[in-house]
């Protein structure tokens, strides 16, 4: 019996692997006593290109790495960071564990979704910003955190939140 | 303070994070002067004489860890390095790499010397960005010296070091979960035994420790095993990094010498609790340790066997305070939503046993619980503890336990008056430093 591929799979679309992240990966597979060992990396490298893991890169990856689609999509999965579908050109991720909740993020993240108009997991209209939230981003003393890429914001409040919204154009 | 600075042995303002800046502290000289009269043998027997426990959560001596290391195998050792740093209210082994990345990579290299690994892993969760930049920056500064490579300066023998990249997940902190994870596979953790030291990775003979027990070993060999043993208490030696959040008023990471009494650390060095509350509740060792209430915590020092005869543990010595105001069972519900969501899914009561957790303790904060579920919980918490695979199931039993037994009347609360007498929502605190 074999299982039907999963339509995260099937879809077809034009996302080729640069010339650069294709070298690089072929490096780090060769560095490694086991080849396979340069999945996580790969999968990092791949999602620096396009702000996430698009499916036809999966394919593409797996001949590079002789190994199966399907055995790349458990591991794409089970990580947190790796994103299944595109984000926001600011991706806001929200401590939602134990420290930050004491200090307020429920209040930060009910701020956030009103600010924005968007719901936790949602991206808005113009694609600017997805909301997410996380567990503990080991940054429990400057709590509440959030992360916006891979920058952390610390110690936050409202005003705080408006001045880093700001920012970002 | 009397406490030594061991590992924050720095100007916690300055640029530390440099070679340049690490051998203006002595930093490589154990390497450089001391290896070369030494044999691995000798290395470690100063760290099984050190008596340190590691200092990831589970305090397990490292030199006998490296100790069981097969003499007879003819395949390569591994040493890798655990930086990832996931239990929640932890935050010590960030500070270590991105202020003092050089101590644990001559740590690292003592380590692989000891017990004959050349090459070395360093795992950093993948959220540190900025603790992977300074990581492998230091690293290749150490290529460049001569400290890693083939023929290590002062020294005939080669180590590398490759640093790894994490991708967000808990379990992947469980050792052979890490393992895993360096081999490019789900992060689901393996059976024991085998242990790591007898089949780790790439199926090889593997030594896993935490940051700051690694980042120690310099201290440990240059100044002798006995000096390590005679800081502290006699079953836990030498300093510990204590990461300290929640409700206090100067939250941080900070060194002291283990057997230091709790309510100093608390009331002296960081200020006590904020906004002048009163204590309510102490999770003393991250998410995973039992929580004691303040009357527990009057006498406990700081080490493994006070906080144990408290009836928690000093785990990876995350603090994390609660003041008065604060409501427990959301608290608890806070933290049984990690452990589901954390759980790896390989072992059934674990990953439907979590699910149920945080279900039950959910609705008794909504106001929708049951007299029953308060039984319900803890023997939901029997058939978990010690049926799974990994701690994590364990871990998640901890905070749920000791809750439902510590704060009982306020579970009775919620039920009885069908709401959370806290409105649901934590106190917000003005204060802040
Ligand atoms: C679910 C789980 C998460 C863990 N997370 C970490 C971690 O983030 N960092 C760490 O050093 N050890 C962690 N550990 C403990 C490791 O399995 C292992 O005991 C430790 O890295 C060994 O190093 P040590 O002896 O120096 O403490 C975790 C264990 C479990 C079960
Ligand atoms: S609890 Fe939010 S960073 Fe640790």
């Amino acid at each position: 019996m074999s299982a039907s591929p999963s339509p995260y799979l099937t879809q077809e679309s034009e996302y080729n692997l640069s010339e650069d992240v294709v070298t690089k990966i072929t490096e780090m597979a060769a560095s490694f006593p086991e080849k396979n060992s340069a999945l996580i990396p790969a999968l990092h490298l791949i999602q620096d290109q396009f702000g996430w893991v698009p499916p036809p890169t999966i394919k593409q990856l797996a001949q590079l790495l002789k190994t199966t689609p399907n055995k790349i999509y458990g591991v794409l999965t089970f990580y947190t960071m790796f994103n299944l579908k595109p984000v926001g050109k600011y991706h806001i991720q929200i401590c939602r564990n134990v420290s930050c909740s004491l200090l307020g993020a429920k209040h930060i993240i009910d701020y956030l979704t009103k600010k924005l108009h968007i719901q936790v997991g949602e991206t808005t209209a113009d694609g600017k910003f997805t909301l997410t939230l996380v567990e503990c981003l080991g940054a429990c003393g400057m709590a509440p955190v959030m992360m916006i890429n891979d920058k952390y914001y610390e110690n936050l409040d409202e005003k705080k939140v408006d001045q880093i919204l700001k920012t970002l154009k | 303070m009397a406490n030594q600075n061991i590992l924050l042995n720095f100007d916690r303002n300055g640029a530390n994070h440099t070679l340049e800046n690490y051998l203006k502290r002595k930093g490589y000289s154990t390497l450089s002067e001391k290896i070369p009269n030494m044999k691995p043998e000798q290395v470690l027997d100063e760290v099984k004489k050190s008596g340190i426990r590691g200092r990831g959560g589970a305090g397990f001596p490292a030199g006998i860890k490296w100790s069981f290391l097969p003499k007879d195998s003819d395949k390569p050792v591994y040493l890798i390095c655990n930086g990832d740093e996931g239990e929640p209210g932890t935050f010590k082994d960030r500070v270590i790499l991105e202020e003092n990345p050089h101590m644990l990579i001559e740590g690292m290299i003592l380590a692989a010397y000891a017990i004959n690994a050349k090459h070395c892993y360093i795992y950093i969760r993948g959220e540190y960005g900025f603790a992977l930049q300074r990581v492998q920056q230091a690293v290749d500064e150490a290529y460049r010296a001569g400290y890693l490579g083939k023929k290590l300066t002062g020294a005939n023998y080669s180590c590398d070091i490759t640093v790894h990249k994490g991708a967000g997940a808990y379990v992947v902190g469980d050792e052979t979960g890490l393992m895993n994870s360096i081999e490019g596979k789900k992060g689901q953790t393996r059976n024991k035994p085998p242990f790591p030291a007898v089949e780790g990775l790439y199926q090889c003979p593997t030594i896993i420790n935490n940051v700051e027990t690694l980042a120690s070993v310099p201290w440990i060999i240059d100044h002798g095993g006995a000096a390590y043993h005679s800081i502290g208490t006699e079953k836990s030696s030498g300093t510990k990094l204590l990461s300290i959040s929640g409700h206090v008023r100067k939250p941080g990471v900070y060194e002291v010498d283990l057997g230091y009494p709790f309510m100093d650390f608390l009331n002296k060095d960081c200020g006590g609790v904020i906004g002048n509350r009163k204590l309510k509740a102490v999770i003393p060792g991250g998410s995973s340790t039992p929580v004691l209430r303040p009357e527990d915590c009057e006498k406990i020092t700081i080490d493994y066997e006070s906080i144990a005869e408290a009836g928690s543990s000093l785990g990876s010595g995350a603090i994390l305070i609660i003041a008065e105001g604060s409501c427990m069972v959301k608290t608890l519900e806070v933290l049984t939503h990690f452990y589901h969501h954390e759980s790896c899914g390989q072992c059934t009561p674990c990953r439907e046993g979590t699910g149920w957790l945080h279900k039950i303790v959910k609705r008794i904060e909504a106001g929708q619980g049951k007299m029953e579920d308060l039984d319900l919980l803890t023997s939901i918490t029997k058939h978990i503890a010690f049926h799974t695979i990994c701690p994590l199931g364990d871990a998640a039993c901890g905070p749920v336990d000791s809750f439902v037994k510590k704060f009982k009347d306020e579970f009775i609360e919620h039920i009885k008056t069908g709401g959370c007498p806290f409105g649901g929502k934590f106190v917000r605190f003005q204060e802040r430093v």
